[in-house]
């Protein structure tokens, strides 16, 4: 049998809202000490009750029109029953029968065949974060935990997409661009090793010939994108090797375990939870006025996609450094701000493409604390571009510039690099090249041209590499044939 | 006449004259608490020295010639599932013994602002589970017209607290009826607000979409003051209205010439004892007499309350009480293996036997694939009884019921027998089905000198309208006002 790959995903994102979604609690919870950015609200003391926080409607309908959903025009809030101690309460404020935003989709591109695909948003709604438990040591050897309710109550908006994703490779692609969405959105700040973004998926095998559904299985525990690659290859094999052997894939909610690369079983479907799902009585229920729909649709921010597409235009650069420089909103504003006093834009998209992201990524620094800023960045390629420093030498003073934090022009004062200027001085060595060589120079007259070559490669060698290459060029074919 | 027999609007007039000092009032009331409290067991807390503080800053600022406000030095007794800041608050069970809240009820801060004092916090039925305040995990309070008769509950403690001039006032909380029911067998006022008009913020949740927070007084003129001071919007509970709250104690003044009446005739079918019936009887002629047209009417729908209403107040229980897990506060068990026998082991010995019964019937109602023939279906039966009422009210301007079947039944009389132990709100609990107000108030005595509550039933936000009604009757009744002897039984004397 033939197996097509079947993914859905339930991503998780959180709203990156001032207050959390039914207290005044700050939403900045990352850092603090236990159990410090709580209130008798968010940690559900008996007789509390919750209250709206109405930008996190704000933040979620805007969400779920960049994602072209239709809003539910009355939508409301349900209890999601459940007992574990990091949910004090024992049950979260969710949406179920009635979510805010439905029938959505996403465009994504596929990087090989160009080609565009529309994936499906079932649902986009909002619920409230759970705590943290800590265990001592690890959870299956800890004698006891502890629970930190700093992110109980943060607001949380959940994407529901169709079973439209072909491949773990779809499924990244669909995130990077999710993530960039909610980025430029600015409801989210999009971190997925700190759990700004947390994602589940379906996965399940298709009979190609028949078309025959075959059982899903959910998947989570996936903490990067990286992870949901992995995890997802992992359980596509796993599926088909149990097809493979004639056993059947049970349905099931299965971890991914990070260290070990491998999926665990967490709990079968006989096991799992009855909700008791029920309509909150706490809350009134949300009746949004199409007018505000349409204020928060007209007031959308650019979002990537429309931001690529004006990169290529107004910047001139090839459509997939402009992929590239949207994948992330910090990044793309990266970009604009150097460019916005830089003018050959595709020079400073490789540099960020390439040196200035290798050198985050081996530091695991994020774009907006790198120690080169946009304004730092443009002071080196202006040297450049003056002849100061030769491109060369720019990726060691790039080098230093992102250790040291200094600006380009510090660095060239303090180490010598500059580029030597005085045309004076490059004809002394010069003419000293061609004394001490009158071979290869014999050879060039000779119509030889790599001669020359030598002879530009010992003007470096006596400068230190701190000659402008083709002014040396230009200088020893005058000389010769003076 | 001790201090503590007056009512609260006679005692905030001679505190404001200087008659007398709040000092002295607060001595007369725990004098009393003193002398009656072990045969009542009222109250679960007394609040002694903060009480006696509070009243010396009000003698301070009577000396000083401040303005005192509506409730200056009125002994207020709360309702122990009303949230105090720095009290504990137990809702009568052994799973919250230890919890002290870090925060005021909204109606908590609404009273202080006035000047009530708060002496102490009250019995129940645990999570105002109940109907006699014998579910109490701290055994139960006693009537105070015959101390082997139940107070009624599950408010059983506050109300029994003010038949017993052991407070002036207190605050009750009615799901199902837990204000009126003991109001009608202590011989008490009790008023069950329209749902959100009074702020539940502090209420410790039974059945949230039911649960109203209401005053238990000696008379209207009280339920009128008290009700001024605790409704109004709150910005800290979602289902709390913002409407201006009327002068209620001034809407008492008018007449009720003007009032047409309906007397539903479901509510005096079966199951009512015959002295409660001569004494609505007996009752509607006085309304007649003031000129209100009376008119009997049909709430087709009345015989569907009770079940509806043990599916959707356990549900919403079954949710509500699930966070007393032993993980955060209160109660937790002494020996447990895992999370999941931890859990098991301190609800099992936390829960009393009532509570425990609702919470599996609720989950029950809500379990996938029994939610439609249950919770769902209960909540349509909720609709048609709304519809009952509002169809009611576009010719009526009022319903008078009686508030409770029979009078005070004795204790352990009906424990035994959850099922008939329900029927005692079998009149109350429609009225929190359609968010509706209610106020409850004496209409007379039975032959063994046990106090007939009859109730005044209003549309949504019409609290004025059931106060004046109920403030007409109470002026005109001309039954002779009584007040409970407090005696102990013979064989209770004989055990002491």
């Amino acid at each position: 049998m033939k197996e097509e790959v079947v993914i859905g995903l339930e991503i998780h994102i959180q709203l990156m809202t001032k207050a959390k979604m039914f207290c005044q609690c700050s939403t900045d919870y990352i850092g603090k000490k236990p159990n410090t950015n709580t209130c008798p609200v968010c940690l559900g003391l008996p007789g509390s009750l919750p209250v709206l926080n109405k930008k996190v409607l704000e933040f979620a309908i805007r969400t779920s029109v960049a994602l072209n959903c239709k809003i539910n025009q009355v939508s409301r809030f349900h209890r999601k029953n459940y007992f574990y101690p990091d949910l004090p309460k024992a049950y979260q404020i969710s949406q179920y029968d009635t979510p805010l935003g439905i029938n959505g989709y996403m465009e994504i591109s596929l990087s090989e065949s160009k080609e565009k695909r529309k994936i499906g948003i079932t649902r986009v709604h909002i619920e409230e974060d759970a705590g943290k438990l800590v265990h001592e040591g690890d959870i299956a050897s800890s004698s006891y935990s502890l629970v930190d309710y700093n992110r109980c109550g943060i607001p949380l908006a959940e994407i529901v997409t169709e079973p439209d994703l072909c491949s773990p490779e779809e499924a990244q692609i669909f995130l990077v661009k999710l993530r960039s969405i909610v980025q430029h959105l600015e409801v989210c700040d999009g971190n997925m090793e700190e759990g700004s973004i947390r994602c589940d998926a379906n996965v399940s095998l298709k009979d190609a010939k028949t078309g025959n559904l075959g059982t899903k299985v959910e998947i989570k525990n996936m903490n990067s994108f990286k992870a949901v690659k992995k995890a997802l290859q992992f359980e596509i094999d796993r599926q088909k090797r149990l097809l493979a052997e004639g056993k059947k894939i049970i349905q099931e909610t299965r971890h991914w375990n990070e260290s070990k690369n491998i999926t665990i079983s967490m709990r079968s479907k006989e096991e799992a939870h009855d909700y008791r799902y029920f309509p909150e009585p706490d809350l009134l229920p949300l009746k949004i006025d199409l007018k505000i729909t349409d204020e928060i649709r007209k007031s959308l921010p650019e979002l990537p996609e429309a931001r690529r597409k004006r990169f290529i235009k107004d910047y001139k650069i090839p459509e997939y450094d402009a992929e590239i420089l949207t994948s992330s909103k910090v990044l793309g504003d990266y970009y604009e701000k150097a460019a916005s006093s830089y003018s050959n834009k595709k020079v400073l998209s490789n540099w960020i493409m390439g040196e200035l992201i290798r050198y985050l990524n081996e530091e695991k620094i994020e774009i907006e604390d790198s120690p080169v800023s946009p304004e730092k960045l443009v002071g080196m390629l202006k040297l450049m571009d003056e002849g100061l420093i030769s491109g060369k030498m720019a990726k060691d003073v790039f080098e230093k510039m992102f250790k040291t934090g200094k600006d380009a022009s510090q660095i060239v004062k303090e180490s010598g690099i500059v580029q030597i200027t005085d045309e004076d001085k490059l004809f002394e060595v010069v003419d000293k090249v061609i004394k001490e060589n009158p071979g290869s120079v014999n050879d060039f007259n000779k119509g030889r041209e790599k001669a020359l070559n030598y002879l530009v490669g010992q003007v470096m060698r006596y400068t230190k590499g701190r000659a402008k290459p083709d002014f040396v060029f230009k200088a020893i074919k005058q000389r010769i044939k003076e | 006449m001790a201090l503590n027999q007056l009512t609260a609007h006679e005692i905030v007039s001679l505190i404001k004259k200087k008659k007398v000092t709040a000092y002295e009032v607060m001595q007369d009331i725990f004098s009393q608490i003193d002398k009656v409290d072990n045969l009542t067991k009222a109250f679960l807390f007394v609040n002694r020295e903060e009480a006696l503080r509070q009243a010396k800053e009000i003698d301070t600022k009577v000396k000083n010639g401040e303005e005192l406000p509506a409730l200056a030095g009125v002994a207020v007794a709360i309702k122990d599932i009303i949230a105090t800041k720095g009290i504990e608050t137990t809702c009568g069970s052994k799973i919250l013994k230890g919890f002290i809240p870090p925060y005021n009820a909204t109606v908590i801060n609404r009273l202080k602002e006035s000047g009530a004092i708060i002496i102490g916090k009250t019995n129940m039925d645990e999570f105002a589970m109940g109907s006699s305040t014998e579910n109490s995990a701290f055994g139960p309070t006693h009537n105070p017209w015959d101390l082997e008769r139940v107070p009624g509950g599950s408010s059983g403690g506050s109300t029994a607290a003010v038949a017993a001039d052991e407070a002036f006032i207190a605050l009750g909380t009615d799901t199902g009826g837990s204000i009126r029911q003991p109001a009608s067998l202590c011989g008490m006022v009790g008023l069950k607000p329209t749902y959100g008009r009074v702020s539940r913020y502090g209420l410790v949740a039974y059945a949230s979409s039911l649960d109203q927070i209401g005053p238990i007084t000696k008379n209207v003129t009280d339920c009128a003051l008290v009700m001024k001071v605790i409704s109004g919007h709150d910005n800290m509970d979602s289902t709390s209205v913002n409407l201006e709250v009327p002068d209620y104690l001034k809407s008492c003044q008018k007449g009720i010439g003007d009032l047409k009446i309906g007397v539903p005739k479901e509510y005096f079918i079966k199951g009512i004892d015959s002295e409660v019936k001569s004494a609505l009887d007996r009752a509607l002629k006085i309304f007649a007499k003031l000129g209100a047209s009376i008119e009997e009417v049909s709430l087709p729908h009345t015989e569907y309350s009770l079940p509806a209403y043990y599916l959707i107040a356990t549900a919403e229980a079954s949710s509500n009480l699930a966070r007393y897990d032993g993980v955060q506060y209160g109660y937790r068990t002494e020996e447990y293996e895992d999370l999941a026998s931890m859990y098991q082991k301190t609800r099992s010995e936390g829960f009393g036997s009532e509570v425990k019964r609702r919470i599996m019937l609720g989950t029950y109602a809500l379990s996938s694939g029994y939610y439609d023939a249950y919770y769902l279906k209960a909540q349509k039966v909720r609709t048609l009884i709304k519809e009952d009422f509002d169809k009611a009210f576009s010719k009526y301007d009022i319903l008078i019921t009686p508030t409770s079947p029979t009078p005070a039944f004795k204790l352990n009389e009906k424990v035994s027998d959850p099922l008939t132990m329900y029927l005692s709100d079998i009149y109350t609990i429609p009225i929190n089905l359609a968010g509706i107000p209610a106020i409850s108030l004496n209409c007379g005595y039975s032959a063994n000198n046990l106090p007939i509550g009859l109730q005044i039933i209003g549309k949504h936000f019409s609290e004025e309208t059931i106060l004046r009604a109920a403030f007409n009757f109470e002026e005109n009744n001309d039954l002779e006002k009584k007040r409970p002897s407090i005696k102990p039984a013979k064989h209770m004397e004989a055990a002491k």
